[in-house]
């Protein structure tokens, strides 16, 4: 056993620096004893009690700095190199970069009082007591999580309302907020059409289709799916109507939900009558809902792309009265592609399969088509007796929504991740009765960076598999994005159209260009 | 919570054409698209609450908690300690009698006392003169015929054991705003001292000048400057890189500074003068035991508000770790003392350490000391080494606190208050603990200080003070 001392005169450093360098040398392979101290008189007694000073130790003072070594001779001096390097060493960058994460809502906001939306998407059974937090603080709400209760959806909308914030969801994936697209959204201008929905692809169908117009939103209000409901009463879509009514921004006005209470249609609709701007409504059902009387400034739209351009044309000073008209083209457009789209089909392809990723468009699919074909089956269908026995196969027409919680147990969601799709439409493209295959593809902010990179090869290899049992599938696909969208849409619909999909520029049109070439000529 | 109000600017009819800025709790995508738009976005680090940890926001008669610890910590910002004087023990702490020893911590009988506490007994009856030896000391001190109490039951602090013995001299606080007085012995430095259980004539003779000498002293100076404003002070300190409790040297500079020129009036003799001067300069914590009794003076008036689930009082004694709430003064929530993570003095480690003692954990309370880590950049080597880790070793005791102090601010955080009002109900929702600063004593008793170091105060009786908030 071997001690060793060593001097640095007018070396000074703070003693909690010391012991922190005589821990690391003390656990040196061969160190039995270190110390790293300043020479005052305290601290040499101590030093003295371990080994017994030097001369040089003994004469040091208190702005000496001294390093005692005790252990194998061989590992002294290494380990007083050791006691240097640390004391000379400079903090690393990583110390500064791992810089903390508040925990709580509660003290991001304090840190950042500025803030004034909450995105929250935590499970369910904890994300009313976020929301209820983001409230209590002032901030608007965009509650993406499900399985909130609904007694809880009704306490927050209700505290919401009476602070004159928005409480978005539970369920609402999608919000553009003065500009901001938050959750699942699109890149859009700012315009003057304020859309209020209880269907979150619906907002994104309708904000892209005005955005393809050329016509900018002011402000996209997503309240979640059940806010039309008998329970909630509508809430949240009549607080932002009013808030929308008063928006000097705001122009024209779009309300948007599926499956509406009856009687929530007829508030909203007094709430749009009792307004002076002009507005568009659009309630989903197995049956159009066109309100009646709808009063003179609403127009009622049978589909989003309908919404979308009598939104356009009212912004633009219209009436509204040319709406009709339009589709009328579209629609005989559509008839004389349909027929020759038939001609490529064998005798024995007669079915359609939808392949959704967002309910609101799988909706709008189903009763597109069911006005040509008839029931529909599906995992999610307007009437119960249409329910799939089993959702991994497909009978007759039949549209699926992927984004249903029997599909996204324990996987992303179809918008996020395209491989259950794939699966999928490869799965429906061996079936020799398939004649059309539909497909959403949803782009924007929270959805997959490139679909169409994915898609197309798998509708290629769709195409091949077809082709074994003689027959030429069609694949209708809609693109809901903006020239903004982070995908770049021209880019995704040059890569679906050149794997030989057919690329529309509604979930609309393509419902109905899916329907009409099986039906075209019966 | 009432600290933050809904500004009337966000409400929904001035909300429209504001700048967007987004707190995210939950996937992480949704706040990476919000900065990919170039968008101000907080993705906040959310854990779910621990299992059958609910949400508690009132009490059973329809207190809110939230309103009722607002005036907790209002309380205890609005408190103004102030130096009014120095006495000794038996003549000013009420309830101290010739045959009372107080300690640090919650209570605890001679038989469960650690080694550090039990030298500190020893050596404090030793110096009182009832007895000769350390061990005569032990076997009166087991007799049953000593009163043993904690300081925090007679408004006092005691750092490590806090050992007060009837002579000792005291400093005495008045919280001027309250009314309120709070005590605490004079720090006799580092080593081999009596607060950290050390016993013997080096000791004694320590404790013996500063009654003779330091204590009379200091009074005549202190009766001369009149009160002496320690939140300024404490204040002032942590713009100086002083936490107040592992790091005093500022404070004690001005201490010294306030108290220089009526110690030059009152001590005519100048040798003695000087030793006095000299002791405190060569006592870097010497206002720890200032410090320490502000804290104490601030929290006390908070006792009592019922509803209120903030600390007024976080102690140990070296083998429990007790704290008390303010709804609920009078009950002690104990757990077992934690070891700490500590950096020791040359010819001592862990092994010699004793577990975590004393009542210096009343800065942490008060807001200040581990609390105010971010304004000691020189001692951040105690949380990992980087003035980084410093502030962020406070960020997240904000996670825990109530309030932000008015008074004492954080140059490194833009002059934002320090975390104050630790609340159980945060601390048990977060899993968040308490970081607490502190000393090491060495386990045996008349050895002394082995190290310093940092630790978390014990889950345990949070747990259960939380299960008694939750009976309110």
């Amino acid at each position: 056993m071997a001690v060793r001392y060593f001097i640095k005169a007018s070396q000074y450093f703070d003693s909690v620096a010391l012991m922190n360098a005589t821990r690391d040398v003390q656990a040196l392979p061969g160190i039995e004893d270190a110390a790293l101290v300043m020479g005052t008189e305290a601290n040499k007694r101590l030093l003295a009690r371990v080994a017994p000073l030097t001369p040089e130790a003994q004469a040091t003072s208190s702005t000496d700095l001294v390093m005692m070594v005790k252990g194998d001779g061989a590992a002294l001096d290494q380990a007083l190199a050791m006691a240097e390097a640390l004391l000379t060493k400079q903090p690393g960058q990583t110390a500064m970069a791992g810089k903390r994460r508040p925990r709580t809502l509660r003290s991001a906001v304090r840190e950042h009082p500025d803030s004034n939306v909450a995105v929250i998407s935590v499970a369910g059974m904890y994300a009313a007591a976020e929301a209820r937090s983001a409230l209590d603080r002032g901030l608007h709400v965009l509650l993406f999580s499900d399985n909130v209760s609904l007694e809880d959806e009704i306490a927050l909308k209700r505290r919401a309302v009476e602070d004159d914030l928005l409480l978005m969801g539970p369920g609402a994936g999608t919000a553009i907020l003065n500009g901001a697209a938050l959750g699942f959204a699109n890149v859009v201008p700012r315009g003057p059409v304020g859309i209020v929905s209880a269907a979150g692809t619906g907002l994104q169908e309708v904000s892209t289709l005005l955005a393809k117009q050329g016509v900018g939103i002011s402000q996209g209000i997503g309240v979640g799916g059940r806010d039309l409901s008998d329970a909630v009463g509508g809430m949240m879509m009549l607080h932002a109507l009013e808030a929308l009514q008063a928006d000097p921004a705001t122009t024209v006005i779009v309300a948007i939900s599926k499956l509406p209470s009856p009687a929530v249609v007829d508030k909203v609709l007094a709430r749009l009558d009792a307004g002076d701007k002009p507005a568009v409504v659009i309630f989903m059902s197995a049956e159009p809902v066109l309100p009646s009387p709808a009063g003179d400034k609403v127009y009622p739209a049978a589909t989003l792309h309908e919404a979308a351009l009598a939104a356009a044309t009212l912004a633009h000073g219209g009436d509204g009265s040319t709406v009709k008209a339009q589709l009328a083209d579209r629609m005989r457009g559509l008839q004389i592609r349909a027929k020759a789209l038939a001609a490529r089909l064998s005798t024995e392809q007669k079915y359609v399969r939808g392949l959704f990723s967002g309910g609101t468009l799988c909706e709008e699919a189903m009763r597109l088509w069911g006005e040509r074909l008839g029931d529909v089956w599906s995992n999610a269908p307007f009437k119960p007796e249409f329910k799939l026995p089993d959702s991994n196969r497909s009978r007759q027409h039949c549209a699926l929504d992927l984004g249903e919680e029997e599909f996204t147990v324990g996987r992303p969601h179809p918008m996020i991740d395209n491989d259950l799709r794939i699966r999928r439409l490869l799965q429906e493209a061996r079936d020799p009765h398939v004649a059309v295959i539909q497909m959403d593809i949803v782009l924007g902010y929270g959805a997959h960076p490139d679909p169409a990179g994915e898609l197309a090869p798998a509708i290629l290899r769709a195409g091949e598999l077809a082709a074994d049992h003689g027959g030429d599938l069609l694949v209708v696909t809609a693109l809901t994005g903006a020239d903004g969208d982070p995908q770049n849409l021209a880019r995704q619909s040059a890569a679906l159209a050149a794997a030989g999909a057919l690329v529309m520029g509604s979930n609309a049109d393509a419902s109905q260009l899916t329907a009409l070439i099986v039906t075209v000529d019966s | 919570m009432p600290e933050v109000t809904n500004s009337p600017s966000n409400r929904l009819s001035e909300f429209f054409d504001k700048p967007v800025a987004v707190v995210n709790v939950g996937l992480p995508l949704f706040a990476e698209s919000v900065r990919r738009q170039g968008l101000p976005v907080v993705d906040v680090d959310w854990r779910p609450p621990p299992e059958g940890v609910p949400r508690l926001t009132h009490t059973k008669t329809g207190i809110s908690m939230d309103e009722a610890n607002a005036e907790a910590v209002r309380r205890i910002m609005a408190g103004r300690p102030m130096i009014v004087g120095l006495g000794l023990a038996r003549d000013v702490i009420p309830g101290m009698t010739d045959r009372t020893i107080l300690h640090a911590g919650p209570p605890i009988a001679w038989e469960r006392m650690c080694g550090p506490t039990r030298g500190a007994v020893m050596g404090a009856l030793v110096y009182e003169g009832l007895t000769a030896t350390p061990e005569e000391a032990a076997a009166l001190a087991a007799s049953g015929d000593i009163a043993f109490d904690p300081c925090h039951h007679h408004h006092a602090v005691g750092p490590m054991a806090g050992v007060v013995s009837p002579s000792m001299p005291v400093w005495i606080i008045e919280n001027a705003e309250f009314g309120n007085r709070a005590y605490c012995t004079l720090n006799e430095g580092l080593g081999k001292v009596l607060r950290y259980g050390a016993y013997g004539d080096e000791v004694y003779r320590r404790l013996r000048w500063m009654a003779d000498v330091l204590y009379p002293t200091l009074a005549d100076a202190v009766a001369k400057s009149g009160p002496i404003d320690l939140r300024a002070m404490i204040a002032q300190a942590l713009h100086m890189g002083d936490e107040c409790h592992n790091r005093n040297r500022a404070g004690t500079a001005l201490l010294l500074r306030a108290l220089g020129p009526a110690l030059a009036r009152t001590c005519a003799d100048g040798e003695r003068l000087a030793q006095v001067i000299e002791f405190i300069d060569g006592n870097d914590h010497f206002f720890l035991n200032l410090s320490m009794p502000a804290g104490k003076a601030m929290l006390e008036p908070a006792e009592g508000i019922p509803g209120a689930t903030v600390l007024t009082v976080m102690a140990r004694n070296g083998t429990d770790f007790g704290i008390r709430l303010a709804g609920d003064p009078g009950r002690w929530f104990v757990a077992p003392a934690g070891m700490v993570e500590g950096l020791y003095l040359p010819g001592f480690t862990a092994a010699d350490a004793n577990p975590d003692i004393g009542d210096s954990t009343v800065t942490e309370t008060a807001g200040f000391g581990g609390f105010a880590m971010a304004a000691a950049p020189a001692i951040a080597r105690f949380v990992g080494g980087t003035a980084q880790d410093a502030i962020s070793a406070t960020l997240e005791m904000y996670e825990i606190c109530f309030a932000e102090h008015q008074f004492f601010t954080i140059p490194a955080l833009e002059f934002r208050g320090t975390p104050v009002g630790i609340d159980v109900r945060l601390v048990t929702e977060t899993g968040i603990l308490p970081r607490l600063n502190t000393g090491i004593a060495h386990k045996e008793p008349g050895i002394g200080m082995v190290g310093a170091g940092v630790l978390r105060a014990p889950g345990a009786c949070f747990a259960a003070a939380f299960e008694a908030v939750k009976s309110w």
